[in-house]
């Protein structure tokens, strides 16, 4: 059973990765409906410019992590302001939001290619210290649960900053209708490049723990994610944070499981995206998801 | 001869109803008007009517037939045609193709003669055209045939809306709000297509805010208020009706 | 020099690009379909590889004729947008993009477990079959079928559905059915490019039909527009052809190819909302 145990507690560390990731893509669809397919880029990037740092500028991991998070976030106002805010007022802003950020990953993507090259690459040996741990059979190492802390004080602080702050309820009630908190005199256009801001950043801190976590790099390893990300923030519900949180780790745990039951790992994804099929036919508001599936 | 018959129709969303044993029948051939404070259930009345939105409970018989539990394509295939408060046209559609789109009910425009040249498709297209012509001058938007809906003006959207509806030619015609921000000429305009419209024996069913509009077109009008009926009958009998001049009347003369 | 000789001399050079463009072309109309009807489908890229499977299957194990393997892989890929059709396109916008993506995951790593598909490795070797008149003629009749169905009830439907779904169900169409239908119609055309493609490559991996491709057909429509048919066309064909355009002008780094093709994308969509064709066609308003 220790095999079996062990699996679980590995999907767990890959499922808040994925929460992470998640977190970020469904905050920006929640304020505004939109799905920013930019994402998975900033991921790689914000993963690759941490190694960046941590190998030529030779910072320590502690520093590059939040400079390279600072760096994806001011990506996601790049984003913003070239790929959604020109096309804000357009009656069919969904759509083209989402071509226009389509866009965005592709020049991100080629970026990244054009400056890392296209092989994979490491975080150097001695990046961080890594303790091993055996508790009753199972092998817990001390990266794991650094990622895993990490992940859960990032969560933690954006679902108290939505809570509690002033810039989180202006995000909120700008969520919830964009005329009317226009009308309560908060300026919409800077919480959605703030959004941006924060989801991006996300975003970024996610790509470097999973950097972290499997050492290797890559500047198309946002693609796999992106998909990823997109059946954990339908599975959490469109918006819902703690639903993102919930999905990822659930993600974690079925691709884990799949491979260890089937033994192959070929499967991995059959089972998620087989359950991200059902649940859109089912229950397409998600598990924890309150808005409706808009018309449009 | 009642062509409509609203039968104890319920409608709840959550817990709130929004209506609540609604009864009433319109009559062949009349102009019937549909009245009542905002939030009355107006709207879901007719989405209800139309097919967009099935009732909690109740019936409705259109031509003797029972539609309630018929999708919206279905109920508009046996005659009932609409327009939407918030006016949904085809924006990037023109004019013309917009009445055009209108006659999907009536016009086949069937694809294998089309694929094989015959003429007889090219003689139906034109025929059409013709037909979708004609209505939109029935609306009087005859010179803006080649521009885009988008481009229109606030009234003359409501008019192309109408020549939309008009152009599979139902025989019960839904409006909802036709004239809510037209000017004053237009408004006379729209009163007089539909009184030519019910002189040709077609029945129209409006809500309108407009009240002299109402009062003057409608032979008969049913008063809604908090999901319920408060009474149905003639514009006279109607306007002096005291729940009335109390729910809607009273307030609507001194704002 | 004759004609002849330049001509033979010119597809020698560009042949495989000149094909490369004819089946991208079918592929992209087959999205164009289901966005004339309004729907964001990016399952097409797995229409095509169930196609080019049925077709490759039925060839290399059952020495089935060509044209009928074709003919096979067309009504393949639309009977299982038939089934797949009716639950998913209740979904809008996004979950329907969302679903058909999903969908197209579960063929791919059906492809990837199953021994008849050849597994990771692909199914190899497929006859060559496919010739460059085949893919022209077959681009022609799907051009001539669009241009034609714009004009009938069909067309008039989907583009009632695509302008607004509440006003064409009002109107008396039956958005199911011809959302449906638009989904099949693009389906089978993908289904037919796919089975042309798998014949002209000998082999049809798993890993050709991914998200990656199903995003390639949305760009082409994009670029050259989707409000009408050839504009997937010219969208696909300029998009095909980039790289060799780049090679002539002496730039033939991968990463710069990649992000041009983003660039133009950005700038389609920021500047011209109707994409390339509306440079040509201007419709006065």
């Amino acid at each position: 059973m220790n095999i079996f145990l062990q699996q679980l507690i590995n999907g767990v560390f890959i499922g808040s990765v994925y929460g992470l990731f998640a977190i970020g893509y469904t905050l920006v669809f929640g304020v505004l409906d939109i799905l920013n397919l930019a994402h998975a880029a900033v991921f790689t990037l914000g993963g690759l410019v941490a190694l960046w740092l941590v190998q030529n500028a030779a910072l320590s991991i502690w520093l590059a992590f939040p400079l390279a998070t600072l760096l994806s976030g001011i990506l996601g106002l790049v984003i913003n302001a070239v790929a959604f805010a020109p096309l804000r007022h357009r009656p069919d802003t969904y759509f083209s939001g989402l071509i226009s950020s389509i866009a965005l990953a592709i020049i991100f993507e080629s970026a990244a290619l054009g400056i890392f090259g296209a092989r994979t690459v490491r975080f150097p040996i001695n990046t961080i210290t890594v303790h091993i741990w055996q508790v009753a059979g199972v092998t817990i190492t001390s990266l794991q649960i650094e990622i895993v802390l990490i992940a859960a004080c990032l969560m933690a602080g954006l679902t108290w900053f939505l809570r509690h702050s002033r810039a989180g309820k202006a995000i909120r009630a700008v969520a919830e209708n964009e005329r009317t908190a226009r009308l309560l005199g908060i300026h919409v256009d800077s919480i959605i490049a703030f959004t941006f801001f924060i989801s991006s950043a996300l975003g970024g801190a996610a790509g470097i723990l999973f950097g972290l976590y499997f050492g290797a790099l890559s500047p198309d390893m946002g693609r796999s994610i992106e998909l990823k990300g997109l059946a954990v923030i339908v599975l959490g519900g469109m918006g819902s944070i703690p639903g993102a949180i919930i999905g990822g780790i659930a993600f974690g745990l079925s691709e884990v499981l799949t491979v260890a039951i089937s033994g192959t790992s070929n499967l991995r994804d059959a089972v998620a995206f087989t359950v991200l099929f059902a649940i859109l036919l089912l229950r397409p508001s998600g598990l924890f998801g309150r808005k409706q599936i808009r018309e449009t | 001869m009642a062509l409509l018959e609203i039968q104890n129709i319920t409608r709840m969303f959550g817990g709130v109803c929004a209506l609540n044993g609604v009864n009433f029948s319109v009559e062949q051939g009349k102009i019937h008007g549909l009245i009542g404070p905002n939030g009355a259930g107006k709207t879901t009345l007719l989405n209800i009517l139309s097919g967009m939105t099935p009732p909690t409970s109740g019936n409705i018989l259109f031509s003797g037939k029972n539609i309630h539990m018929l999708p919206a394509c279905r109920v508009a295939s046996l005659g009932m045609a609409r327009t939407f408060q918030n006016i949904r046209l085809f924006p990037a559609m023109t004019c013309i193709e917009n009445v055009i789109a209108g006659q999907h009910l009536i016009a086949s425009r069937p694809l294998l003669p089309r694929l094989l040249q015959l003429p007889s498709a090219w003689r139906q297209d034109h025929e059409y055209e013709e037909d979708a012509m004609a209505t939109l001058s029935r609306v009087g938007l005859e010179n803006r045939a080649q521009v885009r809906a988008q481009s229109l003006s606030y009234g003359e959207r409501r008019r192309l809306e109408i020549a939309r509806a008009l152009a599979s030619r139902p025989r019960l015609l839904l409006l909802d709000e036709p004239v809510a921000g037209m000017r004053h000429g237009e408004v006379s305009q729209v009163a007089e297509l539909v009184r030519i419209l019910a002189g040709e024996g077609m029945t129209v069913f409006l809500i309108e805010h407009n009240m002299s509009f109402v009062m003057a077109l409608c032979s008969r009008i049913t008063v809604l208020n908090f999901g319920q009926v408060i009474t149905t009958g003639s514009p006279d009998t109607v306007s002096r009706h005291p729940h009335v001049i109390e729910a809607y009347l009273g307030v609507d003369k001194s704002s | 020099m004759d004609l002849h000789h330049i001509f033979t001399q010119f597809y020698a050079v560009y042949g495989s690009l000149i094909n490369f463009i004819g089946i991208n072309s079918l592929l992209a109309i087959s999205l164009y379909v289901t966005l004339s009807a309004g729907q964001l489908s990016l399952g097409n890229a797995a229409f095509a590889g169930i196609g080019g499977y049925t077709a490759g299957i039925l060839t290399m194990y059952l020495n089935v004729p060509y044209m009928v393997a074709l003919c096979a892989a067309t009504l393949m890929s639309g009977a299982v947008a038939v089934v797949l059709g009716f639950p998913v396109l209740r979904l809008r916008g996004v979950f329907l993009a969302i679903a058909t993506l999903a969908f197209g995951e579960v063929v791919r790593i059906l492809a990837i477990n199953l021994q008849i598909t050849g597994g990771a490795e692909g199914l190899t070797p497929i006859p060559n079959k496919t010739q460059a008149w085949m893919i022209f003629t077959a681009l022609a009749l799907v051009g001539y079928f669009m241009a034609v169905l714009r004009r009938s009830r069909i067309g008039w439907s989907f583009a009632s559905i695509r302008e607004d779904e509440t006003a064409a169900k009002a109107m008396g169409i039956n958005t199911t059915w011809y959302k449906t239908l638009a989904f099949t119609i693009g389906a089978m055309i993908a289904g037919l490019a796919g089975a042309m493609s798998a014949h002209l490559n000998y082999i049809i991996t798993p890993g050709e039909f991914g998200f990656s491709a199903a995003v390639q057909l949305l760009i082409y429509n994009i670029v050259g527009g989707t409000r009408i048919w050839y504009g997937p066309v010219l969208g696909a064909a300029l998009l095909t052809a980039l790289p060799e355009i780049l090679r002539g002008i002496g730039v033939s780094a991968g990463p710069v190819r990649m992000g041009v093709n983003g660039f133009i994308l950005l700038m389609v969509i920021l500047f011209l909302p109707n994409g390339l064709v509306s440079l040509f066609s201007r419709r006065k308003d």
